[in-house]
């Protein structure tokens, strides 16, 4: 069954008349996860945005977006706020400023978690506790009460993939998770995905330039380019018989870039 | 933030000192021979050298500059100004019920200035790009490119003349601030409501404000983090707004004869009354300080990042 089944999506500006996103149409298979590549500007961003309708009020979309049979498009905006969150969840590229800088981390997992359960303090707390041990947070209750900046985006981004623990939601959409880290923290917040997805069997949307990365995560690609989807199907074949050039491109410069790298690690990724 | 506290008023002593010292020093620079600019207030009608040489003696004008910098430095702190030249009063009873004065006008305009910028600010972000927020905006660009002494005539005129609604001049009820306190808001409210303006649009349009709405929360909290990651800035652009407000009423203070600072200083200076100019550099450049440092305080108390970089 599908998850999620967008059809026909168009994105546009309605400021400049741009199209930003030319009549897209995929699906997300329950508990698999669906990995969209592609360069900077290719409009990745904006489409997963679309999905959740928080795009900015200029930025117009059309089409049918299914989210388990139900059409988003019609939802009012109190019931999309009920989703967000809870059903579908986002997890952003940078940790460092996916929270907010004058509050502590606590805060915003307080209010979150507020904002769909009627959970007391301490039950919020021994959860919270719970999902940031197993992302490996040590000492999670003070970490809680550090501001963003007395932390590293590591461990900003496994705070977030913590609070989609706790709210174990259908469809979790990462939107380019470790492009702003280095590489050992990459690594374990790829580890943490997995076992997420492991655990919990939730689907997911997984944004990447890093072919790489996607090749450990993904079951499907999507390669897109200037808004449009440009290559399709699961994972192997894209590698293997990919009918773009573009993603023989992409396919190709991520052989030489991992060549040059196990060269210099002595060992794959 | 106890710490941060008293190290923030560690570093204003010093600037404090500095600024006294430069206060001293810019108005000992003037060419004028002290002894001789005294006995002119006086409107002594000859000068002659034994007269400037009892002047010197007396005011103890021919002792070292670090002396008498210092010695006036030291009545300051005992709010012991000297005394004027032109009157002989002692200059702080001269300039106090003056200062009192500008410093009433001046909080009270701060007050309307400050609300009105944030509800402007607050509204027209909200609404960006809308008609609301053209129209204010065009609104307050013409306003502010009227000079204030013209606009305080013309509402001298009509509402003061023309109507006979409000007093023309002085400070004598609350209905002597009315004008005044109008003109000055109109003044700067016209420009600090686009700071309120544009430090909410660069808030609204960071990461965690997209994360907070992907997370379900409502628009009411959102807005809350907003505003307070906003007012941040323009918290301390206030702060600053207060001692330049105090700074400028020069002209409205002289429009509506109000008895403030402004007015007493542009007389000291036309009568060249040292005492009185230097105080009022002191006291204005002191008010500067202390406002800056109560902004950085409230900041850091905000701002926990900021604590840090003291
Ligand atoms: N807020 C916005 N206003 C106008 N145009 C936008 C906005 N956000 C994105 N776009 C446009 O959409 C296109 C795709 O952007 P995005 O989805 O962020 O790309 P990426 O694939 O790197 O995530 C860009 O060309 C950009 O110009
Ligand atoms: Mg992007």
């Amino acid at each position: 069954m599908n998850l999620l089944e967008v059809e026909n999506l168009c994105i546009w500006d309605a400021g400049t008349n741009e199209t930003i996103v030319h009549n897209s149409s995929f699906h997300v298979k329950q508990g698999s996860c669906l990995a969209i590549v592609g360069e900077s500007g290719s409009g990745k961003s904006v489409t997963c945005r679309s999905l959740m309708r928080l795009n900015k009020a200029w930025i117009r979309q059309s089409g049918d977006i299914r989210f388990k049979g139900e059409d988003v498009n019609l939802l009012s905006a109190k019931e999309m706020r009920k989703k967000r969150g809870k059903e579908l969840c986002m997890i952003m590229q940078n940790g460092m400023r996916a929270f907010d800088p004058s509050c502590v981390v606590g805060v915003h997992c307080k209010e979150t978690l507020g904002a769909h359960f009627d959970w007391s303090k301490s039950e919020m707390e021994a959860k919270m506790k719970r999902a940031m041990e197993s992302v490996m947070l040590k000492d999670p209750i003070s970490l809680l009460n550090k501001y963003p900046h007395q932390m590293s985006g590591g461990m900003l981004q496994r705070m977030m993939i913590a609070l989609a623990l706790v709210f174990t939601p259908d469809l979790i959409i990462a939107d380019e998770p470790t492009t702003a880290l280095d590489t050992i923290s990459q690594y374990e917040v790829i580890e943490q995905l997995l076992l997420l997805r492991e655990n919990m069997g939730t689907s997911m949307i997984f944004i990447s330039h890093d072919l790489g990365v996607v090749r450990k995560i993904a079951d499907d690609v999507l390669v897109m380019k200037d808004g449009e989807i440009i290559e399709r199907g699961p994972i192997n074949m894209v590698f293997t018989e990919a009918q773009h050039e573009y993603t023989q491109y992409l396919v190709s410069t991520r052989r030489a870039l991992s060549h040059h790298f196990k060269k210099l690690i002595g060992e794959e990724l | 933030m106890g710490s941060y506290m008293v190290k923030r008023i560690g570093i204003a002593v010093p600037l404090l000192i500095m600024i006294s010292f430069l206060t001293f020093v810019l108005i000992n620079l003037s060419p004028l021979d002290p002894a001789v600019v005294v006995l002119q207030a006086q409107d002594i009608p000859e000068v002659t050298e034994e007269l400037i040489a009892q002047t010197n003696e007396k005011l103890g004008f021919n002792q070292p500059f670090m002396i008498r910098y210092l010695h006036w430095a030291a009545s300051c702190l005992q709010l012991d100004f000297g005394v004027s030249y032109v009157t002989g009063e002692s200059v702080w009873l001269t300039i106090a019920p003056a200062f009192l004065n500008t410093l009433k006008l001046t909080l009270v305009s701060s007050v309307f200035i400050i609300v009105m910028s944030i509800l402007l600010g607050v509204a027209c972000a909200m609404r960006e790009g809308k008609m609301m927020d053209k129209s204010v905006r065009g609104i307050a660009f013409f306003l502010t490119a009227i000079p204030s002494y013209w606009l305080a005539s013309i509402m001298i005129w009509y509402f003061s003349v023309h109507l006979d609604l409000l007093p023309t001049s002085g400070m004598d009820s609350y209905r002597s601030y009315i004008l005044p306190v109008i003109v000055l808001t109109i003044s700067y409210a016209g420009i600090y409501f686009r700071t309120v303006r544009s430090s909410m649009l660069n808030q609204i349009n960071e990461d965690y404000v997209l994360y907070g709405r992907a997370s379900g929360l409502s628009e009411k909290k959102i807005t809350m983090h907003i505003l307070r990651n906003s007012l941040q800035v323009a918290i301390s652009i206030f702060a600053m707004a207060i001692p330049i407000i105090l700074g400028s009423t020069v002209v409205i203070e002289n429009v509506f004869a109000w008895p403030g600072l402004g007015r007493l200083s542009v007389k000291a200076i036309l009568s060249r009354d040292f005492p009185i100019i230097q105080a009022y550099v002191l006291i204005v450049a002191v008010a500067f300080v202390f406002f800056n440092t109560i902004s950085d305080i409230i900041n850091a108390a905000m701002n926990p990042k900021l604590r840090k970089d003291l």
